[in-house]
């Protein structure tokens, strides 16, 4: 201890005012959260608790085949005044039939009730049946009448107050199960919603993941903080973007519609797609060397630039013809495979997922690549130029970067809500953020660096915290509302949360890998992308594999409750039993549930220790 | 030849690492650079190839000024300077191999590290340098399974993978026993002698700078207070270097 306290009044007062404090807080808290156990000895709850109780005790999933044996004997409530007695059906000494003692009771009377030649060790309710009609279906009072080896049961009941002068009846249903046990149509629901929830849970923890580990790498700070670029390099890389994006997803679109235009037939489709990645490999290889010491001619690296492109072109015509031939592939298998069609129909929509995102993934590559090309342009630009022709080229090009990306986000709230002024959502910003780019170009010094590496770090953080203080249930929500009920809007919104808690956590990681690997590397001349791969990636690969299975854990558990806002899975089901009051239903659910989460459990941490 | 002019250091907090240190290093020199701890040295050796920013001053190395190199300037000159470091720094999860191929990261082509390719020619060249440090049979084994002195010498390995026209190397038998140290010093002589490498190495025993150095200096506070042959170390001048109550033991 660095400075011992001295005792005082002072501080005693203190640690009393806040123990008041404390106190109060806890107080109104319990007002607050309606602590009330007087709630829970009520009657009510309590009968309720153990109805419930024992049905979820008893969950709904193996059933019998029942048989019934159904006997219904004649009474009037109250004695008929004329003394007649009910006519006693007639029985033979094989079939069941029941005795009633006495014969006639006035309502609210006991009376009692012998069954004889029933089959032994059955249960059953012995109910009353209003009116004058044997098969009404209305009943009312139940005891329960329970056989015993000899089919003979003993049962005194209270008869309810329903008088008639005509005859009425009681009736003992005892039932017996027969054959061997099978599933109920719950278990089979249950079943089915649970390996939904399974792959809920294994897709979400899949796709966040993939997305999670770039994040995770702009989120890390001791990565960023050496990313510098003078103001050219970055304006021109901000330019980039959105040009490459446009150009990309034009010509990727080309492609994909040259790929149609082939057409879909097989044979056609399997010869693309062996011949691109072959083309692709070769083309890459020449234009790619491995190894090269000294600085390539000018013509030559257009000439390589070229073939790059035209790699890239075949690579993506390459895939629409995959996506082509596994639509077609997928659909003639659904309609053959029978009961494996769903692999069928898993191709079939491989295909289309990859036909979908070929040109959003074109359009990426595209922008990332033209906005790096046209940075480092800007680095050699602001290396080679005098001070005074930076700053002019600073002025234009960082004005026209700031309009550019004010200006799409206005557009973006245009889209979003629909103000229909475009002086507000487009003109406007555009204005402002040329102003802003500006002043960024008169204030800062032409050829000085920029920590923007620091700025990307800054935003991608806000945003993951931002994100990641949402629930996921709520996230589910709010896709629930965009592509409606079911696993897909529960895949998007688990999806979402566990890239944003991943990227977090796999970014801290690599906050605290050592600094000498990489500094080492780093020394041998190795550019970012090769410091990443070969002194970051080797460090991080334990933590990312038990983090992703914690998020794994995680994913499972908030799957199986998801579906209570309708993102698919068992919670679905689970819900609607609880509020049907179906709990015997409901207990087969959570049976499941804890049977899952536990496997699963068990299982990853069982990889967890073969892995680390 | 490496010139030093003026070099100045001072870090984000304020702490004047280097103070204007001007020297010259002419190609194939053994040169030790010893001084106190925080004396500077690691700061130096840093500036050279630039993991550290120098402030202010010019590093010039066969005529190129590397201190005003841009990036890709900056990889082509790097590739050239192989660095040794106190604490080894191996990727430790990766093979021994792996970790002698990332001297070639400044040669190869980017896209293909991604594949994670190398060469045929630079794994056979791998080995090779692994042979001549000794281990060439811990070239499948992980980094972090080898002892100290088996991880410098993977860490030397590495540097000769680069080609190197000059190393540096910071503190490189300060981790490891008086035997083992003689045997690393003794690669780096190997290099220095029969490479023609010019070799840049901080030292903290007296003996190892008399053994191996054609020439020192040395840093005191930042400040450059000796440059000359290692028998000129007398008394007076190690009393100037290390302090005045320091005493002589190597
Ligand atoms: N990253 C840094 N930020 C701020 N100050 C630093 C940093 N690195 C080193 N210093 C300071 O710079 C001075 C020189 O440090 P340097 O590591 O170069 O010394 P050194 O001679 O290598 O010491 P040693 O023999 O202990 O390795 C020390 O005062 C140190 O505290
Ligand atoms: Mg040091």
């Amino acid at each position: 201890m660095k400075n011992n306290k001295k005792a005082s009044p002072w501080n005693s007062i203190k640690v009393g005012l806040f123990s008041l404090l404390a106190m109060v807080i806890f107080a109104y808290g319990f007002q607050i959260t309606k602590v009330n156990l007087e709630e829970l000895r009520s009657e009510n709850r309590q009968e309720s608790l153990v109805r419930v109780t024992r049905a979820l005790a008893k969950p709904e999933i193996f059933e019998y085949e029942q048989v019934e044996e159904i006997v219904n004997f004649p009474i009037y409530v109250p004695c008929p005044t004329d003394g007649s007695q009910a006519p006693v059906p007639e029985h033979n000494a094989t079939e069941p039939y029941i005795v009633l003692t006495p014969s006639c009771v006035n309502p609210g009377e006991i009376i009692e009730v012998e069954g004889f030649n029933f089959a032994p060790f059955t249960v059953g309710p012995l109910r009353f049946i209003p009116g004058s009609d044997v098969t009404n279906v209305v009943s009312l009072g139940r005891e329960n009448a329970e056989t015993d080896a000899d089919g003979h049961f003993l049962v005194s009941m209270k008869i309810p107050d329903r008088t008639s002068d005509d005859v009425q009846y009681i009736r003992a249903t005892l039932r017996r199960n027969v054959g061997s046990p099978h599933f109920t149509q719950t278990a089979r629901d249950t079943w089915n919603k649970i390996v939904e929830t399974v792959f809920l849970a294994l897709l979400a923890t899949v796709f966040g993941t993939v997305l999670a580990i770039p994040l995770s790498f702009i989120a890390a700070r001791n990565l960023m903080k050496t990313v510098k670029s003078p103001l050219t390099s970055i304006s021109l890389s901000v330019l980039g973007w959105p040009i490459g994006i446009l150009i990309g997803f034009i010509a990727v679109r080309w492609v994909g519609n040259l790929s149609a235009s082939i057409g879909s037939n097989a044979w056609v489709n399997l010869a693309s797609i062996l011949l691109s990645p072959i083309l692709a490999w070769i083309g890459l290889r020449w234009a790619l060397p491995q190894e090269e010491i000294n600085r390539p001619s000018q013509t030559v690296r257009l000439e390589r630039l070229g073939v790059i492109l035209l790699v890239v072109l075949v690579s993506f015509y390459g895939l629409f013809q995959l996506a082509s031939l596994a639509m077609s592939a997928g659909k003639n298998l659904e309609a053959s495979l029978g009961s494996f069609s769903f692999l069928g129909y898993f191709l079939f929509q491989v295909g289309d997922i990859v036909a979908i995102i070929t040109p959003a993934l074109g359009a990426l590559a595209a922008g990332g690549t033209l906005s790096s090309f046209l940075g480092r342009l800007g680095q050699q630009g602001s290396e080679r130029l005098p001070v005074s022709g930076i700053k002019i080229l600073n002025l234009i090009l960082t004005t026209v970067a700031g309009a550019t990306v004010l200006g799409l986000v206005g557009q973006l709230v245009e889209w979003l809500y629909q103000i229909g002024e475009p002086m507000y959502t487009l003109w406007g910003p555009m204005a402002v953020g040329a102003g802003l780019g500006l002043l960024l170009a008169i204030l800062s010094k032409p050829k000085e660096s920029l920590p923007i590496g620091m700025v990307i770090y800054s935003i991608t953080r806000t945003f993951l915290n931002a994100l990641r203080s949402v629930e996921a249930l709520v996230m589910a929500i709010v896709f629930v509302i965009a592509v409606g009920i079911g696993p897909f809007a529960g895949v998007m919104a688990l999806g979402l949360h566990t890239i944003v808690s991943l990227a977090k956590l796999y970014s801290e990681q690599v906050e605290s890998i050592l600094a000498g690997p990489l500094e080492a590397i780093e020394a041998t001349g190795a550019n970012r992308l090769q410091t990443i791969i070969y002194a970051v990636i080797p460090q991080i690969v334990p933590p990312y594999i038990s983090y992703t299975m914690y998020r794994w854990d995680i994913n499972v558990r908030m799957s199986t409750i998801i579906g209570f806002v309708g993102g698919g899975g068992i919670g679905f089901l689970l819900q609607q039993n609880i509020n049907l009051l179906n709990y015997r239903a409901a207990s087969a659910q959570m049976l499941a549930i804890a049977i899952v989460v536990a496997t699963m459990d068990y299982i990853s941490s069982a990889l967890r220790e073969k892995v680390i | 030849m490496l010139q030093i002019k003026n070099l100045t250091k001072i870090y984000d907090g304020g702490v004047k690492a280097l103070d204007n240190v001007s020297f010259e290093v002419p190609d194939g020199q053994f040169l030790a650079v010893i001084g106190l701890s925080g004396s500077g040295k690691s700061t130096l050796l840093r500036c050279i190839n630039r993991l550290i920013e120098p402030t202010e001053g010019q590093i010039i190395w066969n005529g190129e000024d590397i201190t005003a190199a841009s990036q890709d300037e900056m990889r082509r000159i790097r590739r050239k300077i192989g660095m040794v470091f106190q604490h080894f720094n191996l990727v430790h999860r990766s093979k021994v191999i792996t970790n002698v191929l990332a001297g070639r990261l400044g040669y190869v082509n980017p896209a293909w590290s991604l594949l994670n390719r190398f060469p045929k020619e630079d794994i056979e060249k791998a080995l090779q340098q692994l042979k001549r440090v000794g281990i060439a049979e811990k070239a499948y084994q992980r980094a972090d399974e080898l002892s100290g002195g088996q991880q410098q010498r993977v860490g030397i390995a590495r540097a000769l993978m680069q080609d190197p026209k000059m190393v540096l190397a910071d503190e490189p038998v300060a981790s490891l026993d008086p035997v083992l140290a003689h045997s690393i010093m003794t690669h780096l002589e190997d290099i220095n002698k029969n490479d023609g490498v010019s070799v840049l190495c901080s030292l903290h025993f007296l003996d190892l700078v008399h053994r191996y150095a054609d020439r020192v200096v040395a840093l005191n506070e930042g400040k450059l207070v000796f440059e000359g042959l290692p028998k000129d170390i007398d008394d007076k001048k190690f009393k100037e270097i290390y302090g005045r109550d320091a005493e002589r033991v190597g």
